[in-house]
């Protein structure tokens, strides 16, 4: 395990006197496609946090609250994924009118998500799917070879589901979502982890797994 | 209640006699000039409405401008301190400072607005960048500048509300630019005063409705993307009299004319000069700054309660509960033309009707801080949702309307307590003998250096109302959107 992405060795986490995680162990390498599934309440989102902030390297993140800034349009909250890699006054350069170099590298994410036509929208005006959707944007415009999600596609329908994750899964290295359709966790993802109450219940590759193998952790 | 009782005894001490001989002959001169506005003396009511549209319009902007610099250091306690001070002084007493240094200049009209707003605006938005959401923040890349995060997860939520709160305060910046007229500038103000002094009421009306019109429509005129062009416009029109800028005035007021008499006489400190200035503390004291609170006290306790009442009686005008589509633009009718009147021409209209005494300044401040609560609480009202077999009239008033209302009426009461002390002194210059009579006496005697004593007495006056304000809403758990009032 030298070459471990992540790793927890034995952690309990506890919030506000409550334990969320119980002595939790766990080892991520490179290049695995991860689902964390389980009831809500179980602990994925504090352990996706707690993954992320071990993480010495950039990962991109879309956090369950989505953290869009609800005045800027759907490009400047893309855009923010990069935030960091450029000097401040370019950045306010593309804040009061978007340069058509940063344009042209949103684009071609815009139109793997479908949100091509609201792209100097202003997120307030989106529906929740939609308003997720930008919030995937802004992680794969970040470029990083590390991805977590957590439920990224909650609000999302089925059949733009899947060109979500499809995206997703096209430009990482490393991929870690939480989520509660079974179904799509297993299609897009070589191990699966199964949480309950706090405890890993489960954790096995997905080969050959059907959707009601996992009826237990939902009980 | 205990207000109340407070009130009703300073009311026994206060002077509010008519002095005028008859009242009555003068009323219906006034009732004549309201219902014959005269537009026709185009000589100078253009001038005057442009004159104070641009004052307002550049007063505002560099205060506005200068605020939000401010609210990005307002954890640094000495800014807090700094703007609390400067916008405990009123506009008006800035002007009374600055028309000293600058003379006539459009630099005293600017600076009188633009100082005591940037004090405003810096709390307001920094207020504002508090409660933002800042669930954004963590989405960000680690290592962002802090300025970009600023300008990408923080203003842009912010922004909406500052360009609400800026339409805010531009109409009340149009309020307080008419009134620099009155100090000599050369705004709506100055030939109101001339106006009414000649009894010329058909003229003071005309200009009173084009500058209700103007304030009546400001959503209208005042689109975000016009503003450039509006200062730009202004830098050209405003009349700037730079030649009334002397370098030797300037140097003079501060080396010089603010210095406490008995030491700018001295020819050297010894003890004979502390001697003299113990007693001309002593006489100063005495003679005007302990005459001068109390009675700015006494005013502003009584026009406390008076808002209360008047805002209780008028925000059923405007409520869609008590009144039909008709009767309340009726009602709005009255409560723009209260509120869009500044107190300080209210109060100049009920003194050339009753002469001077404490009763014009009671009527003006009640009326306008009542019309302007009044105005929020009915407002608050048409959100109401009541039982659709509610009771009518009187009974629906007491029993469902005001115990739902009362703890925000009483939020904004307090809120406004600090504004109306400001202005009990300001209405000393109108000759009822508060803080602002003594400080325009002593300006006119040219004593600066008491005026400047008297000024940071009602500074810190504002100050001590501000914060037993404070202190009483947090008692009293009442909480007010601050961008409202």
């Amino acid at each position: 395990m030298e070459n471990a992405l992540f790793s927890l060795e034995n952690s309990t986490i506890k919030i506000n006197g409550h334990t969320i995680l119980s002595e939790f162990s766990l080892s991520i390498e490179k290049g695995e496609k991860i689902a964390l599934v389980g009831q809500s309440g179980a602990g994925k989102s504090t352990l996706l946090t707690q993954l992320y902030q071990l993480s010495d390297s950039e990962v991109a993140l879309v956090p369950q609250e989505l953290g869009l800034v609800r005045n800027l349009s759907v490009f400047h909250n893309i855009y923010m994924g990069r935030l960091n890699r450029y000097q401040i006054y370019y950045n306010i350069l593309n804040l009061i009118k978007p340069l058509k170099k940063e344009l042209e590298k949103v684009r071609p994410i815009v139109e793997k998500l479908g949100l091509t036509d609201k792209l100097f929208t202003s997120v307030q005006e989106l529906s929740g799917g939609q308003q997720q959707r930008t919030a995937v944007g802004r992680a794969i415009f970040r470029n990083c070879p590390v991805f977590f999600g957590d439920e990224p596609v909650s609000a999302v329908d089925e059949y733009q589901a899947h060109k979500v994750l499809s995206a997703i899964a096209e430009g990482h290295e490393t991929i870690i979502l939480s989520m509660h359709d079974v179904e799509l966790a297993l299609q897009y993802s070589d191990r699966v982890i199964g949480l309950k109450n706090g405890v890993k219940v489960m954790d096995q590759s997905t080969r050959g797994m059907k959707a009601s193998d996992l009826g237990d952790l939902y009980q | 209640m205990g207000f109340m009782a407070v009130a009703v005894i300073f009311g026994l001490y206060a002077d509010i006699e008519i002095t005028t001989l008859n009242p009555w002959e003068e009323i219906t001169k006034m009732a004549m000039g309201a219902v014959t506005p005269n537009f026709f003396e185009t000589d100078y009511l253009i001038s005057a409405i442009i004159n104070t549209i641009a004052f307002a319009m550049l007063g505002v902007s560099v205060g506005n401008l200068i605020g939000f610099f401010l609210a990005l250091a307002f954890h640094i306690r000495l800014v807090r301190v700094a703007c609390a001070f400067v916008r405990a002084i009123h506009e008006l007493f800035w002007a009374l400072i600055f028309i000293q240094i600058f003379g006539l200049s459009a630099l005293t009209g600017i600076l009188a607005l633009a100082i005591p707003y940037s004090g405003i605006f810096a709390k307001v938005y920094s207020e504002i960048l508090e409660e933002a959401d800042t669930i954004s923040l963590n989405a960000i890349p680690k290592g962002t500048s802090h300025l970009s995060v600023f300008m990408y997860a923080r203003l842009p939520d912010a922004w909406a509300h500052f360009k609400t709160y800026s339409l805010y305060r531009l109409e009340c910046g149009l309020r307080s630019s008419a009134v620099l007229g009155f100090v000599g500038l050369p705004t709506l103000g100055f030939h109101l005063e001339t106006a009414f002094a000649e009894g010329n009421y058909s003229e003071a009306s005309a200009l009173l409705i084009i500058f209700f019109i103007i304030i009546a429509t400001i959503r209208k005129w005042s689109r975000t993307q016009l503003v450039p062009i509006y200062i730009l416009a202004s830098l050209i029109v405003i009349p700037w009299n730079l030649s009334d800028i002397s370098l030797v005035n300037i140097i003079r007021f501060f080396s010089n004319d603010i210095l406490p008499h008995p030491i700018r006489v001295a020819q050297s400190i010894d003890v004979n000069v502390l001697v003299d200035l113990g007693i001309w503390t002593k006489t100063l004291f005495l003679d005007q700054a302990l005459p001068g609170i109390i009675a700015t006290i006494i005013l502003t306790q009584i026009a406390l309660v008076g808002s209360g009442f008047l805002t209780l009686i008028m925000f059923p005008l405007i409520s869609p509960k008590f009144f039909g589509t008709f009767g309340r633009s009726i009602g709005h009718v009255i409560l723009v033309i209260t509120r869009s009147t500044p107190e300080y021409i209210l109060a100049l209209i009920c003194l050339l009707l009753w002469g001077p005494s404490m009763l014009p300044a009671i009527v003006a401040l009640s009326l306008h801080n009542g019309a302007i609560i009044g105005h929020l609480i009915g407002r608050f009202t048409e959100n109401m949702n009541l039982r659709p077999d509610r009771s009518k009239g009187i009974n629906l008033y007491a029993y469902d309307i005001l115990p739902r209302i009362y703890r925000q009426f009483l939020a904004f009461l307090f809120y406004r307590w600090e504004v109306i002390m400001r202005e009990t002194a300001i209405l000393g210059i109108l000759g009822i003998a508060t803080l602002g009579f003594y400080i325009d006496s002593a300006f006119a005697d040219l004593r600066y250096d008491k005026a400047m004593v008297l000024i940071i007495l009602t500074a810190a006056m504002n100050l001590g109302i501000d914060v037993l304000s404070r202190t009483i809403r947090s008692r009293l758990r009442l909480q007010t959107r601050i961008n409202v009032v």
